[in-house]
């Protein structure tokens, strides 16, 4: 989308804020949210759009990425149809506005869970989905090994990101300087590092290595130096006051990873209806009823594994291509950090 | 008085329309607050005081992330948005009165290049001619190979560094002095330029060399230069030009000129053809009957449209975001993603892009009307 289109979206969501709504018509106990993408049957949710790893189309026009896929996830199990999805691409300055204003159900968007975006955006994150760092790559030409080199260099960073923040405190606690080049169009923040405008280029160290893999031949002349300098954790947002939405989003997360814990993958899930296991009885909705709880039907689960698939698939998927190790994104057990609270 | 001109039933639909724009501002209002309670989200301007943490680029104040306020940091970026929007004007100005008098010129070979010009710059998409301009700038060498077309002048993909005059308290004695100079000049050569002697009249230009020479004298200033040189990364030192504002600037002017040249165009084209025929006739040369006859009669069919392309200039100036300028629209985006008081700073902007665009049609209305007087 050219950056007047983006403009007039970010226009139109301001708008939306100031007329009166009519959403306010929903019954108060029940997820407006849910009410609303039950009622129009597809779901509007903010990615990216031009993040590899994250959200970006392949060469047949099919969105791709682990943003991609929590959408998959989400449109799965709350409409039984992982295609009843819109992907509605947000920049890092409209993805605010754009969920407060109601033009997306949900922001899948590689968005740092911080305190000050909690407490005064009216939006809060559902769970984590995947846990980053805020690194730099620099040409391997430049001779740059550390981040403690770059004293002086000029560095392109995307505006309104918490990269922005994480470089501004690395460099004044370390009484460095360097020149910010600020571009909101990501192809032109992509451009200006290779034409060497810029030294160094700044964000999330898991779209950096999603940069290099798109640069094909060329990956071998950049490099990713090895100082993460912020925990950047990243998940979905929704917005504040609406719980029962809340939940669905956090628990189409948990189970999978539950699913991923217990050896349920897309493959292999049919072939457990007649398990004797009560933990994945009770995933696929074979016992008790916990999917109507959520305010879904008991599928739930089953639809989100078989069509879209467990933590271990996704990440197959969309991350290993892109060279990255799984580190803290795998599970508890294997060293990382993805931990669900058991589904009873 | 006109109002008392007014029949009553006039005045009743006067009040009835400013009462539904006040309703429609009010409905507005009141169903923003109400969202925003309802959604949690934060109001007020409380933020403006509260620490900036957005690194920027270029600025022609002091500026530190982290430490300096959101006041701060918006304030540049109105001082960033001048920064090109006044340059703007005035070579838009310029060039364009240039290529619009080019394109009557008798001289075909001219006249078609300038029509190319305005043909080619005008039907191009303004923000495609910003990329191009930006990609231009990006293919020049890397700091360690960068040009130099002058001693202590480095043009690079880092931009143009230039040797740096150290700013001493008295300079901007001198300044003051150099400004007070040209009034006094301006105002002496006004009551002399009908005096007989050529002396008198090249004395009213004194006080511009006079002035300024004396303060100099009074204050003895420092005379230190600022070298830019290569340390690390990129130049030291020195002032610098960013190809992010190099870019803005040219990509705005070549595009803004070509619509100032149809206008100038228009303008000296309205005025009659006699008029230059009877200055001919007095024996003027073309360049005189061009400047002291049909210039001054066209001015007035300039100002008007001029003043338009003076107000989409300062407007279009923020596409800057697109290249990474950091004007006011492009910080003010940043700070309203950093704070989420998205509200506040669209009204921000809303209410510095009207207050330019206020004083330039407020400048160029009371110049027009000075002109017309002066021809009435």
């Amino acid at each position: 989308m050219p950056p007047f289109a983006r403009s007039l979206s970010g226009l139109a969501a301001f708008l939306a804020l100031l007329l009166p709504s009519l959403a306010r018509a929903a019954p108060p106990a029940a997820s407006p949210t849910l009410a609303a993408v039950l009622a129009r049957g597809v779901l509007n949710c903010g990615v990216a759009g031009n993040a590899a790893g994250f959200s970006l189309p392949d060469s047949a026009g099919v969105m791709r990425g682990i943003d991609a896929d929590g959408c998959r996830a989400i449109a799965a199990a709350v409409l039984g149809d992982q295609k009843k999805l819109k992907f509605v691409p947000t920049t890092t300055e409209n993805r605010f506005t754009a969920l407060q204003s109601g033009e997306i159900d949900v922001l899948v968007r590689e968005t740092t869970w911080t305190l000050g975006r909690e407490a005064s955006l009216g939006l809060e994150f559902g769970v984590i989905n995947f846990y980053d760092g805020t690194g730099f790559m620099v040409k391997k030409s430049s001779g740059v090994t550390s981040a403690r080199d770059l004293d002086g260099a000029t560095i392109c960073v995307e505006p309104g990101t918490s990269t922005e923040l994480a470089i501004a405190d690395y460099f004044r606690v370390n009484a460095m300087k360097y020149t910010p080049v600020e571009i909101q169009d990501l192809q032109e923040i992509h451009n200006a590092f290779l034409s060497g405008r810029c030294d160094a280029y700044s964000t999330d160290s898991s779209a950096l290595a999603g940069f290099r893999f798109t640069q094909g031949a060329h990956a071998e002349d950049f490099v990713l130096l090895p100082e993460l300098i912020s925990k950047e954790p990243l998940g979905p947002m929704v917005r504040k006051g609406d719980d029962k939405w809340f939940d669905i989003i956090r628990w189409v997360s948990f189970a999978e990873i539950t699913a991923e814990e217990l050896g349920v993958s897309s493959r292999n899930v049919e072939s457990f209806h007649d398990t004797t296991n009560p933990d994945i009885r009770r995933l696929l909705g074979l016992e008790g009823d916990l999917g109507k709880a959520l305010g879904l039907d008991d599928q739930w689960a089953f639809n989100v594994i078989r069509q879209v698939g467990n933590t271990g698939e996704i990440w197959q998927r969309n991350m290993a291509p892109l060279g990255l190790p799984r580190g803290l994104n795998n599970l508890w057990n294997r060293g990382g950090l993805l931990f669900a609270p058991p589904l009873r | 008085m006109a109002v008392a001109a007014l029949r009553p039933r006039a005045l009743l639909w006067q009040a009835l329309a400013l009462g539904v724009v006040a309703g429609v501002i009010a409905v507005f209002s009141i169903n923003a607050a109400h969202h925003l309670a309802a959604r949690h989200i934060a109001t007020g301007f409380g933020f403006l005081s509260a620490a900036a943490p957005i690194p920027i680029g270029e600025s022609l104040i002091s500026y530190t992330p982290s430490v300096s306020t959101y006041g701060r940091a918006l304030l540049i970026g109105v001082l960033n948005t001048l920064k090109v929007a006044i340059p703007g004007c005035l070579l838009a100005t310029l060039l364009g009165t240039l290529v619009g008098i080019a394109r009557l010129s008798p001289i075909a070979l001219l006249a078609r290049l300038a029509a190319l010009y305005v043909e080619l710059l005008r039907d191009l998409p303004l923000l495609l001619q910003l990329l191009f301009w930006y990609g231009v700038f990006q293919t020049l060498p890397a700091p360690r190979q960068a040009m130099r077309p002058l001693p202590g002048v480095f043009l690079s993909n880092r931009g143009l560094r230039i040797p740096d005059l150290v700013w001493q308290p008295g300079f901007t004695g001198v300044a003051f002095a150099l400004l007070g100079g040209i009034a006094l000049s301006f105002f002496l050569a006004r009551r002399t330029a009908l005096a007989p002697g050529l002396a008198v009249r090249l004395g009213a230009f004194l006080p511009v060399l006079l002035l300024p020479a004396a303060t100099l004298a009074l204050y003895r200033p420092a005379f230190r230069v600022d070298w830019p040189a290569l340390h690390g990364f990129n130049f030291q030192g020195g002032a610098s030009l960013s190809p992010e504002y190099a870019a803005l600037l040219t990509g705005l002017v070549l595009y803004t000129t070509s619509y100032v040249a149809e206008i100038v165009r228009g303008g000296l084209a309205a005025v009659a053809r006699g008029q230059w025929e009877a200055g001919a006739a007095l024996g003027l040369p073309r360049g005189a009957v061009l400047r002291l006859i049909v210039l001054p009669q066209a001015l007035r069919l300039i100002i008007p449209p001029l003043t338009s392309q003076y107000l989409n200039l300062v407007k279009n100036s923020s596409l800057a975001v697109a290249i990474g300028y950091q004007d006011l629209v492009s910080i003010a985006d940043t700070t309203l993603n950093q704070t989420g008081q998205a509200i506040e700073g669209v009204a921000l902007i809303m209410a510095v892009y009207l207050s330019i665009s206020l004083t330039i049609s407020l400048a160029m209305n009371f110049y027009n009307a000075r002109l017309a007087r002066q021809a009435g």
